[in-house]
């Protein structure tokens, strides 16, 4: 099994102690096969036990081990280290505040996908005794690549908006409404549209696109957004210069 | 200590959790419900189950198939009253979440599309591709946002629960960000706080699941279930032990040995059958339990295939062809690309047993009760006794469904019964104890014992001594071993001195209850001097309904190994019978 030595370069912050951030640096030598988050396990059963990082399913799924990676928001999970030179900087996401070393602070995200109203809001009322709503395979496309967001906030990290706009609903909250939007069973699009389709919403958006680029599971929110921009214009000319036709 | 008051408490807020707090929010908006979890919801690992949930639906399907594949399955350590319940309510839960906006898979109609799974005799399995786990985790946490009576307490780490008067009346956790502790007064508790699988190494679980809702039961009174039955599921990646679900099989996939023989068939589950034509309950499609030990036995034959990650037989799924496994499996070609570097559409992937999932948990009844009044459980930290000796691949989400809204039904009866919240300085006393537990082992200096080291012995122990076949010899070592390392636990050293998000103290925390669920699995294991479902012995190689047909029960001891004790199993209708994977043809 081929092995390898890195330097791991990893923020350390802790808030009762530090004025500010370090990089703190550890020697690890890595299996071929192994991941960032393997590295960081390392660290922390040998070397370092007061290292700080969220983590669970070791499968990009779970959502929990989004990091800057040599700069880069990736799930260290799935960062692997055969993928890279021989010293790694590890840091906390980009964009949101750090409560301890690699862990950060990410209420205003659950805060955003909250007020979305990311939940189905059924056009008809139908009883659990009459079936399942029908939904052809058809009319799943159109809206399950919008269902795949793990809510990692990679997307966040990496969006320049969200940077200089910390009031953006941002990349994945916004795709999930869209993902409800496009459901066949939904009918809640005018109240999510209230939240969305405003200053603070879409309309932020500059489309640099560097959220699809980022995300690990091709959600790509900046294709949502492009297609609530769109809606929402077309929308608004309903609304302004054919007032007599119904949305 | 700030004192939190609330209705019900539920620790834990993956699947079932989610489910039991909306069935309590729509039953009665002015219930005070505290979801509390030691992850952000979606970060549970109900997100990592792939294959689906199973529920009859389609009309050449019935209840009473469902039935009997799962007491079969379980190998008739099954309660038949509780699995009778269970597949009447399981197709109302996969609508209502159907109706709640759930992706699943359809037929070209519209209607909802089912597929094949192990030890199932018609295809049931509700699918939304293969990441049925991930839809049903983040459609509920979701749809959990409509209601504001659902009060999160996200990043909260239970510490122990409050009993008095012999009622279970509240608990105390860490509020992780601050290292605060918290006493939540609460008329009912419910625990769904996950299985303990990370006991093993080689497991599919992620880091959360150490069975901490298990043990705090546990150590409150309640007895944990027969905690012996561990299930390896037989297809995951042999590097990582990343799983690959059952559907690679139910789609079609099969299972070779070195030299491309499908070797199920000489392990009672033939007669071969065509490639690419799966036959329900035959060879591939046999039950979990059954395929993991025979992969144990081609390893002793030499059959298998030496890796630098250890022995491996080879899952096949080239013959369903890219477009088939690029709509139906995409996760797991993704999964062994990246992980394992193996492409399934052109290579047949290496892959060995792995630990996924834990039969046992907190003794619980038909209502999703423990025996102690006012503490429920659901999940895979209880036992609710459908999953017997061996779980049929499916049933678990279901179980979520089902048994995380029945405990929150039965908590609400509890409630109405007049159970009140207790605020009796009694309980102020044992939080105020309980703060300082936690308080004095983060203090503590001169440990002698690391918390990787000792972890890195129970999980040895366990996979050595307590794996797919056993032995007596290997349990009384493990038995032995496990609780040696109980007592030298007590000489661990926190030495992360932070209030703020420690982990080290966390990781301490979870290898107690680890070390205490994995003393249960040890000696109830030890003590079953019989080969049944997924237990089985090398000593005693029969089913023996004569002193087994019973379920075991582990009574906590802070010091001592476990009292154990065994409770009938609920046979109504199927009496114990022949596990037959033959396709009827034997």
């Amino acid at each position: 099994m081929s092995e390898r030595q890195i330097q791991l370069e990893v923020l350390r912050y802790n808030p009762e102690t530090d004025s500010e951030p370090r990089f703190q640096s550890y020697t690890v030598p890595c299996k071929n096969e192994w991941v960032v988050l393997d590295a960081l396990n390392y660290v922390k059963e040998n070397l370092d036990t007061t290292l700080s990082y969220r983590w669970s399913c070791h499968m990009a799924v779970c959502g929990s081990c989004g990091m800057m990676i040599n700069g880069e928001p990736k799930l260290s999970c799935k960062a692997f280290i055969r993928e890279y030179a021989d010293n790694i900087r590890v840091e906390p996401l980009a964009n949101f505040p750090i409560e301890r070393d690699l862990v950060t602070v990410v209420e205003d995200f659950i805060a955003k996908l909250t007020r979305v109203k990311p939940y189905l809001i059924p056009k008809e009322d139908k009883p659990i005794s009459a079936g399942e709503f029908k939904q052809t395979p058809a009319e799943l496309m159109k809206y399950k690549q919008y269902t795949l967001c793990i809510n990692c906030m990679l997307c966040y990290a990496a969006c320049p908006q969200y940077a200089l706009v910390p009031e953006f609903i941002g990349p994945a909250a916004i795709a999930l409404a869209h993902r409800y939007n496009q459901d066949s069973r939904d009918g809640g699009r005018d109240q999510r549209q209230e939240v969305i389709a405003t200053d603070e919403g879409v309309w932020e958006c500059s489309f640099v696109g560097a959220c699809s680029e980022v995300c690990p599971k091709h959600v790509d929110p900046a294709g949502a957004l492009q297609q609530v921009k769109v809606a929402s214009t077309i929308d608004w000319y309903k609304e302004h210069l054919m007032p007599w036709v119904k949305k | 200590m700030e004192v939190i008051n609330t209705d019900v408490a539920i620790v834990g807020a993956g699947g079932a959790g989610l489910r039991a707090a909306i069935a309590l929010a729509e039953a009665d908006p002015k219930l005070r419900i505290a979801l509390i979890s030691k992850v952000y919801p979606m970060r549970s690992h109900t997100c990592a189950a792939e294959g689906g949930a199973a529920g009859v639906i389609k009309p050449d399907d019935s209840m009473d198939l469902h039935f009997s594949d799962t007491v079969g399955g379980g190998d008739w350590l099954c309660d038949q009253d509780v699995v009778e319940y269970f597949i009447n309510e399981a197709p109302k839960e996969l609508l209502q979440l159907e109706h709640w906006g759930c992706p699943w898979s359809r037929e070209p109609d519209g209607s909802i599309a089912v597929r094949p799974f192990g030890g199932m005799k018609i295809k049931r399995t509700w699918f939304a591709a293969d990441k049925s786990g991930f839809h049903i985790l983040h459609t509920l946490f979701q749809t959990s946002l409509k209601y504001p009576s659902i009060q999160r307490f996200d990043e909260y780490y239970t510490t122990d629960l409050l009993v008095e008067d012999g009622r279970c009346q509240g608990l105390t956790a860490i509020e992780i960000r601050s290292g605060q502790m918290r006493h939540f007064q609460a008329k009912a508790v419910i625990i769904a706080a996950g299985g303990a699988s990370r006991m093993f190494p080689f497991t599919t679980n992620g880091a959360i699941k150490t069975g901490d809702g298990m043990a705090l039961a546990y150590r409150a009174g309640a007895p944990l279930k027969d905690m012996e039955f561990v299930q390896y599921h037989p297809t995951g990646l042999p590097n990582t032990g990343i799983l690959l679900t059952e559907g690679c099989r139910g789609e079609g996939g099969i299972l070779l040995n070195k030299d491309g023989r499908r070797y199920l068939q000489d392990y009672g589950m033939g007669p071969e059958t065509p490639v690419g034509q799966p036959v329900l309950k035959t060879m591939e499609l046999g039950p979990r339990d059954r395929l993991s030990q025979a992969f144990w036995h081609e390893q002793k034959k030499g059959n298998t295939i030496s890796t630098q990650w250890g022995d491996c037989v080879l899952l096949d799924m080239r013959h369903l062809g890219e477009k088939k496994i690029n709509e139906r499996l995409p996760f797991v070609r993704d999964l062994s690309s990246s992980y394992l570097g193996v492409d399934p559409v052109k290579d047949p992937v290496p892959i060995r047993p792995v630990v996924h999932y834990m039969m046992g948990g907190i003794h619980t009844d038909i209502n999703a009760a423990t025996p102690m009044p006012g503490l429920f459980a659901a999940g895979e930290c209880a036992c609710v006794s459908i999953n017997g000796a061996n779980r049929l691949g499916s049933n678990s989400l279901t179980e979520l469904l089902v048994f995380g809204r029945k405990a929150a039904l039965s908590a609400i009866t509890y409630i109405q019964s007049g159970a009140s919240a207790g605020s009796s300085t009694a309980l102020a006393t044992q939080a105020k104890a309980s703060e300082s537990r936690i308080r004095a082992l983060f203090e503590k200096t001169g440990g002698t014992e690391s918390i990787a080291g000792l972890r890195k012995q129970m999980m040895d122990t366990m996979e050595e001594n307590v794996g797919i076949y056993r032995l007596g010899e290997e349990l009384e070592t493990a038995c032995k071993k496990i609780s040696d390392l109980r007592q030298r636990y007590a000489g661990i050293e926190i030495h992360d001195k932070s209030s703020v998000y420690n982990t080290d103290l966390l990781q301490a925390l979870e290898l107690g209850s680890m070390l205490d669920c994995a003393e249960a699995v040890t000696v109830g294991a030890l003590a079953r001097t019989e080969s049944r479902g997924a237990h089985q012995r090398l000593d005693f190689t029969e089913r023996d309904d004569q002193r087994f047909l019973k379920h075991s029960l582990a009574y906590y001891h802070p010091k001592e190994p476990p009292r154990l004790d065994y409770l009938d199993v609920v046979i109504t209708k199927s009496p114990p019978g022949v596990r037959d994977y033959s396709g009827g043809k034997k």
